[in-house]
């Protein structure tokens, strides 16, 4: 039997409360994180996602209080990110009811975390999140057209690329990627869905899928056209377009494997 | 009912004391051999990788002292794998309660490792399955899969079927997280917690 595609929502939070923004600006308010959690974990969710998305720009650690004020309504699994940068850290999450941990600028800066982290915890309880866009012009050793990497929340430029960095991080011990195209993020106009394939031919762990879904539609694309194993959404959900249920309807429709 | 958690530095504890609220039962976070003895009921999570989990249960002198248990007790996702009598990663002895052992998944077997996510489970038998059909889904997150064998209460596949529960006499495994696993996971808990020896 294969395993169900999951549909992940994602609140992103600031100061507390869930924000969206359009490639990683102009961040509005979205709601209550707990409100919406809840919401996300009764429509049947495979999974959610947390990103403190101020954390490593402000250079503080994850929010403890927050992750658990969401902790205690899920009975879905559980991934917390955002200025994770130790394994004392990583502890102290799970702790406060994370399942995973999603490292991104500290593994950047230092890939032994994912090792360290895989080795203490397990590599299924690491997700490797990675911001990226798709360059005009040559940076570092590549070419107009690869996809470079930033992090503090798409900020800052690191002269890497994508697919040898997401090769470097499985190969370091990473359970699953997180790719987000920051160049589709909040654009609502669908998944970077070559970069997925791609992804998911070239590693033998999974993919999650991040930034662009405007519609249950945009989804299903995605599955039907590559190889990714989960959708990560936000917008579309917390505007309240879609219901995760809807979805799934329509990716059972197609052919896809969905838990109802 | 005095439910106890074992707390040994493996993580996820906060998920199951969660789910156990969920079902009525504040539970006892501890790694105190006499609460233990007196629990009606044991838990023995796990998450993480299993000889750092066997030596953090070495530390508290448990090793020799969980297999003399004889209340109900569960095993979760590695706390399962704890309960069988080799382990693969880190190659570690475990605790030998149910004899079978613990393997990584093939990597040349066409499959992503870890198996992560929702798969079914079939081949339920044992009071704690009671009234979760074969094809209910569960929720998985594991690198290494405990090997089929006469203790296996459910079955599931991926590149190869394994042992998705186990039970022995008093010690029950879940290589699945019921406290993460929705509505049929909270059937499971609540089976094992109305079992009574």
């Amino acid at each position: 039997m294969a395993l169900a595609k999951r549909i992940i929502p994602c609140l992103d939070v600031k100061d507390g409360r869930c924000v969206k923004g359009v490639n990683f600006q102009n961040l509005v308010d979205a709601g209550d994180i707990v409100e919406l959690a809840t919401r996300y974990s009764e429509q049947g969710a495979d999974e959610l996602v947390f990103l403190d998305i101020t954390a490593s720009y402000d250079k503080r650690e994850t929010e403890q209080s927050w992750v658990r004020s969401v902790a205690e309504v899920l009975n879905i699994p559980f991934t917390v990110g955002g200025g994770i940068s130790s394994e004392k850290q990583v502890e102290l999450l799970l702790k406060q009811g994370a399942d995973k941990v999603s490292v991104n600028s500290a593994a950047i800066r230092n890939p032994e975390l994912i090792t360290r982290i895989a080795k203490e915890f397990g590599s299924q309880c690491v997700v490797v999140a990675i911001d990226a866009k798709r360059e005009d012009k040559p940076f570092g050793t590549y070419r107009a057209g690869d996809w470079q990497l930033y992090v503090q929340g798409g900020r800052k430029p690191v002269g890497m690329e994508l697919m040898s960095w997401a090769k470097q991080a499985e190969e370091l011990g990473a359970g699953e990627i997180l790719f987000t195209s920051m160049d589709h993020d909040g654009t609502n106009n669908g998944f970077a869905i070559e970069q997925y394939d791609r992804l998911s031919n070239s590693l033998s762990i999974p993919i999650i899928a991040s930034g662009g879904a405007g519609s249950a539609q945009h989804i299903v694309e995605l599955f039907q056209n590559s190889g990714a194993d989960a959708a990560l959404a936000a917008g579309i959900f917390h505007r309240g377009e879609v219901t995760i249920a809807q979805v799934k309807q329509l990716m059972i429709n197609a052919g896809i494997y969905a838990r109802f | 009912m005095k439910v106890t958690i074992i707390d040994y530095g493996a993580g996820n504890i906060f998920s199951v004391q969660s789910a156990l609220r969920r079902l009525g039962v504040e539970p006892i976070l501890t790694d105190d051999k006499a609460t233990l003895f007196t629990a009606d009921k044991i838990i023995l999570p796990g998450v993480g990788e299993a000889a750092y989990a066997m030596e953090q249960l070495r530390k508290r002198d448990l090793v020799e002292f969980i297999p003399t248990l004889t209340q109900p007790l569960m095993g979760i996702c590695l706390g399962m794998q704890l309960l069988c009598n080799h382990t693969d990663e880190g190659n570690v002895e475990c605790l030998g309660i149910i004899p079978t052992n613990v393997k990584r998944f093939p990597s040349d077997a066409g499959v992503k490792i870890p198996h992560v996510g929702w798969n079914s489970i079939s081949g339920v038998t044992s009071p704690i399955m009671e009234g979760v059909e074969s094809g209910s889904y569960l929720y998985f997150v594991h690198s290494y899969y405990a090997e089929l064998c006469e203790w296996s209460i459910a079955e599931c596949n991926y590149a190869l079927p394994f042992a998705a529960a186990l039970g022995k006499d008093n010690f029950y495994g879940c290589q699945f997280h019921p406290e993460k696993s929705a509505l049929v996971g909270e059937k499971i808990l609540d089976n094992f917690l109305k079992l009574t020896i």
